[in-house]
């Protein structure tokens, strides 16, 4: 429960941030964290949660915004990066880059809390 | 204890964070790059993306409407000419900021602040060349007439109005690649995008430098057969037979100009870097309705640039109370520049005239502080430039600034090892010119009378304007400030020690090569030289003689014409070159020396139709042959020097051919025997069949694999994603449809002056300059298959028409 209660909570707190004008792109990581501040779980289901939250509001946007562009950008790009081309791939990138930062944070947070009720 | 792990993981997710959010080396900082919200993605357009609604724009001073039509082509429709620039700025900024504010800060020699360190001596030559002080002449001219300072405010006001409501989401892709930001817009910026203009069209139709090497190993009389001011084989713009007046302006030869410039045989080590294609050319030709089927006149143009993605047009019509012009307008300048209106139409192909000279300059000393001019040493002005270099730190460098112009080449900026001699440089657009405002004219034209009132004061690049109206009459004028010279001024490297090399004058604006309503019942120009002999100036230039030959026989041939011939002829692949040169190149191949493959090339050669169609082989076997056969002539000779001397041109060496089966120069002076003009040509086949058969191994041998015919981003090599290439295409820069690797018909316009106008227009690109649009290449496709876009010249009583995809309301706030 409190496992997709956090996953929710990261994908839609990364995907509203940005909507906040003067935030930069990092913004999002600050959802991560007070996620896992606030809806306390062990380091290793915060860190999932952190990713599985943020690389679907990443690998989320990015899909629909590739999708109704006909991934007509994202082709170009993936053979700029290069990834032969593959949309796919640079999706999947995109997800994996924003998971990581979620998770990374999350867990930070899962760590603050823990060592809150230490203390 | 949780605070280890605790420092760990918040040390990892900030270093993280700090390491996606830096550039590294070329690669964008990926997280901010790949960032949906703010990133790449957010440059993803959607393909059924509403470019209308509603707009509040600060500075606007009443509400104006675009109206887009399905290729988002905007049809503005203002209510007082400051709102119609305003909003063309706007626009410009919106579809293409990244291209206007490339191009204007390379032309201002800052290309190093996007770019680094490989851009300096690019920058370096910007700046020596006087790119910023041609632009500063400029626009000084620009705002003291009141009206022109309005109209480039509110442009410059519109550009800036969209830059500055720029959120960094919505950056162009290019500045999210590169990790930059984007700059204001100025008028200055304005100005410098129009020399960019003139650089690429007046800077490199001269060649005093390898011209003066030439100089030093050919006798006068063999400079004069080597490069003839006069192709026997001109069909000139201005028909031949035309009585020109006696010269308003007779420029005396200094006493001294045998011995001290004719006649001096000191080579020249310098060498200019970015110099422009020479095949910067186009085509234009109007016919009357003494010769079309409907009897309105029809107007054809189509400029060859370079190709580049985005393309360096933007299609648009600008409708205010004053004014209604359909046409192509260049980002980063407001109006049409080549289109049409409701009464006339218009365009423009170049002159290709020399403007540029080089005089040598003796400085005191390595200051460069004094230099020696009438018989004492004067000061020069010294303009300290700094070049900020991208990464790196800035570099500076000094530029003398001296009655003739800046010193281009000096101990500090030499490309050659010996090349210590100062030349500055003398180019007609460092004057004073406002070139802008004969568009804004030709835009309100409505007669022949207001186009002749509008190019007047047109100064560089000089450009060849064809004109037709609805009343029926059709003209050309060749218009430009050009000096008046005397006989072989400035082909050469000229003193520069007094006034006496200096241009004396100009020619008079009236005498310049024009044609009103001639007989035949049209008129064409394709970048030859505009008159014959029988033109009383002395003109040098870097003409092009065969296409202008193709269009006028063609022209002359035809009538009864329609909208659909204009655009065969614009399509049209004959190489008339190859068609005087086969005979003669045949008649000089020693069969007999020929293996088996060289003898099928040669067959086939014979059997080719002379087009230069996309799968021609002939083409391919052509141009490999011919080009061997000038190279084996010529590179003996011209590599005399160094660097070398010019090159005859390809008319030069064909006539040349024609007329003297003998050719001295067919020997190859580095070889102790004596080649024949048979064993030369017979060789560089043999050459060129051994490179056919390497290409034809690599499945290159029809033209359009072999010439690759490409257009690029205006990164070039950096974004090769963005570029379109391997198209189907032929063509050549000698052919009409003059299509070279990434170079050629940049727009293709054809304008039916009947009531109501009848307009087609296509270019090698899309309206917008982001790769994440369907609107970045959807022409391209078109533009390859020959085929035209309809061009719409939208009345206020349309604006309820089908055609009209959305609407944008601009309102002032």
């Amino acid at each position: 429960m409190k496992f997709s209660l956090s996953i929710i909570a990261t994908l839609l707190g990364g995907i509203g941030i940005s909507l906040i004008s003067g935030v930069p792109w990092w913004g999002f990581v600050c959802v991560s964290f007070l996620v896992a501040l606030v809806i306390h779980q062990v380091p290793s289901r915060a860190f999932a949660a952190g990713f599985l939250g943020m690389f679907l509001a990443w690998g989320g946007l990015a899909w629909w915004i590739d999708w109704q562009n006909a991934s007509i950008l994202s082709k170009q790009i993936a053979s700029i990066f290069p990834l032969q081309g593959s949309s796919a791939a640079l999706l999947m990138l995109t997800s994996i880059i924003g998971g990581l930062l979620g998770g990374v944070t999350a867990i930070t947070g899962s760590y603050l809390r823990m060592s809150k009720n230490k203390s | 204890m949780r605070i280890a792990p605790f420092l760990a993981s918040a040390t990892l997710s900030i270093a993280l964070v700090v390491a996606l959010d830096r550039p590294l080396g070329k690669i964008p900082p990926l997280g901010k790059f790949l960032s949906p919200q703010y990133g790449f993605w957010q440059n993803a357009e959607p393909i059924g993306m509403d470019y209308g609604g509603t707009l509040q724009l600060k500075g606007l001073k009443g509400d104006a409407t675009v109206y887009f039509d399905d290729r988002l082509v905007p049809h503005v429709f203002a209510e007082n000419e400051e709102d119609l620039y305003f909003i063309q700025g706007y626009l410009h900024a919106r579809f293409r900021l990244f291209q206007i504010d490339l191009q204007t800060r390379a032309a201002a020699g800052r290309a190093s602040e996007l770019a680094g360190s490989k851009a300096i001596n690019f920058d370096r030559e910007q700046r020596r060349l006087g790119m910023v002080f041609a632009a500063e002449n400029a626009l000084k001219e620009m705002e003291e007439d009141p009206l022109s300072k309005t109209i480039f405010d509110s442009y410059t006001a519109g550009v800036n109005s969209y830059i500055d409501q720029l959120t960094e989401a919505a950056l162009p892709i290019e500045y999210k690649l590169m990790h930059v930001t984007p700059e204001r817009w100025t008028n200055l910026k304005s100005a410098l995008l129009l020399k960019m203009m003139a650089k690429m069209l007046s800077a490199g139709t001269e060649n005093d430098l390898a011209n003066t090497n030439a100089k030093s190993i050919f006798m006068p009389e063999e400079l004069s057969r080597l490069y003839p001011q006069v192709p026997d084989s001109l069909l000139p713009i201005v028909p031949n037979g035309t009585l020109y007046p006696k010269p308003g302006v007779i420029p005396a030869k200094p006493a001294i100009a045998d011995s001290l410039y004719l006649n001096n045989k000191q080579t020249v080590a310098a060498q200019i870097i970015d110099r422009p294609d020479p095949g910067n050319g186009s085509n234009n030709w109007v016919v009357a309705g003494s010769k079309t089927k409907s009897g309105a006149p029809i107007l054809a143009n189509d400029p060859h640039l370079e190709l580049s993605l985005p393309s360096i047009w933007f299609e648009i019509q600008l409708k205010s109370t004053s004014s209604n012009a359909y046409g192509v307008s260049l980002p980063g300048c407001p109006f049409v520049v080549i289109g049409f209106n409701d009464s006339i139409a218009w365009g423009v192909t170049n002159s290709q005239r020399d403007v540029k000279d080089y005089y040598e300059i003796k400085f005191k000393d390595d200051s460069k502080k004094e230099y020696w001019f009438a018989g004492k040493w004067v000061p020069s002005k010294l303009r300290v430039e700094e070049i900020k270099v991208k990464d790196s730190l800035s570099v500076f460098d000094t530029v003398a600034y001296t009655i003739f112009g800046p010193v281009q080449f000096d101990k500090q900026f030499s490309t050659g090892a010996s090349a210590n001699r100062n030349l500055a440089v003398r180019w007609a657009a460092h004057d004073p010119s406002n070139e802008g405002m004969t568009f804004y004219k030709l835009n309100r034209a409505h007669n022949y009378a207001d186009y002749e009132e509008a190019i007047r004061t047109f100064t560089c690049p000089g450009q060849n304007f064809i004109f037709a109206s609805r009343t029926g009459d059709i003209a050309i004028w060749q218009q430009g400030k050009f000096p008046a010279r005397w006989d072989k001024q400035g082909l050469y490297v000229m003193p520069g020690e007094d006034s006496s090399f200096l241009w004396q004058g100009y020619i008079p604006q009236q005498e310049n090569p024009h044609s009103l309503n001639p007989e035949r019942g049209y008129l064409q120009s394709a970048n030859q030289r505009a008159a014959d002999s029988t033109y009383p100036y002395f003109i040098p230039g870097s003409y092009i003689t065969a296409r202008g030959i193709r269009i006028d026989k063609k022209l002359a041939s035809m009538s009864g014409i329609t909208p659909a011939d204009m655009m065969a002829l614009h399509y049209d692949y004959f190489n008339t070159s190859a068609e005087d040169l086969r005979p003669v190149l045949l008649k000089n191949v020693i069969e007999s020396q020929l293996n088996a493959k060289e003898l099928s090339y040669l067959q086939q050669f014979k059997n080719w139709d002379l087009y230069a169609t996309p799968n021609s082989i002939g083409q391919t076997i052509f141009q490999c042959f011919w080009d061997s056969v000038q190279f084996s002539i010529w590179s003996d000779e011209v590599n005399r020097t160094s660097p070398a001397a010019t090159w005859p041109t390809e008319q030069t060496t064909l006539e040349l051919l024609l007329k003297d089966t003998a050719l001295v120069y067919a020997d190859d002076i580095t070889t102790p025997q004596k080649e024949t003009l048979s064993i030369t040509v017979t060789t560089a086949f043999k050459k060129a069949a051994a490179n056919l058969q390497q290409k034809e191994a690599e499945g290159k041998l029809v033209w359009s694999k072999f010439m690759n015919p490409s257009i690029y981003h205006l990164l070039k090599d950096a974004l090769p994603a963005f570029a379109r290439k391997g198209l189907t295409v032929g063509g050549y820069g000698n052919i009409v449809n003059a299509i070279k690797h990434s170079h050629g018909p940049s727009w293709r316009m054809i304008v039916h002056l009947v009531d109501g106008i009848e307009a087609y227009g296509v270019f090698p690109g899309g309206q917008s300059g982001n790769p994440g649009s369907r609107f970045y290449d959807n022409n391209v496709s078109v533009w390859e298959k020959g085929e035209y876009n309809k061009c719409w010249l939208m009345r206020d009583n349309d604006k309820g028409d089908a055609r009209i995809k959305w609407t944008l309301q601009v309102k002032k706030s």
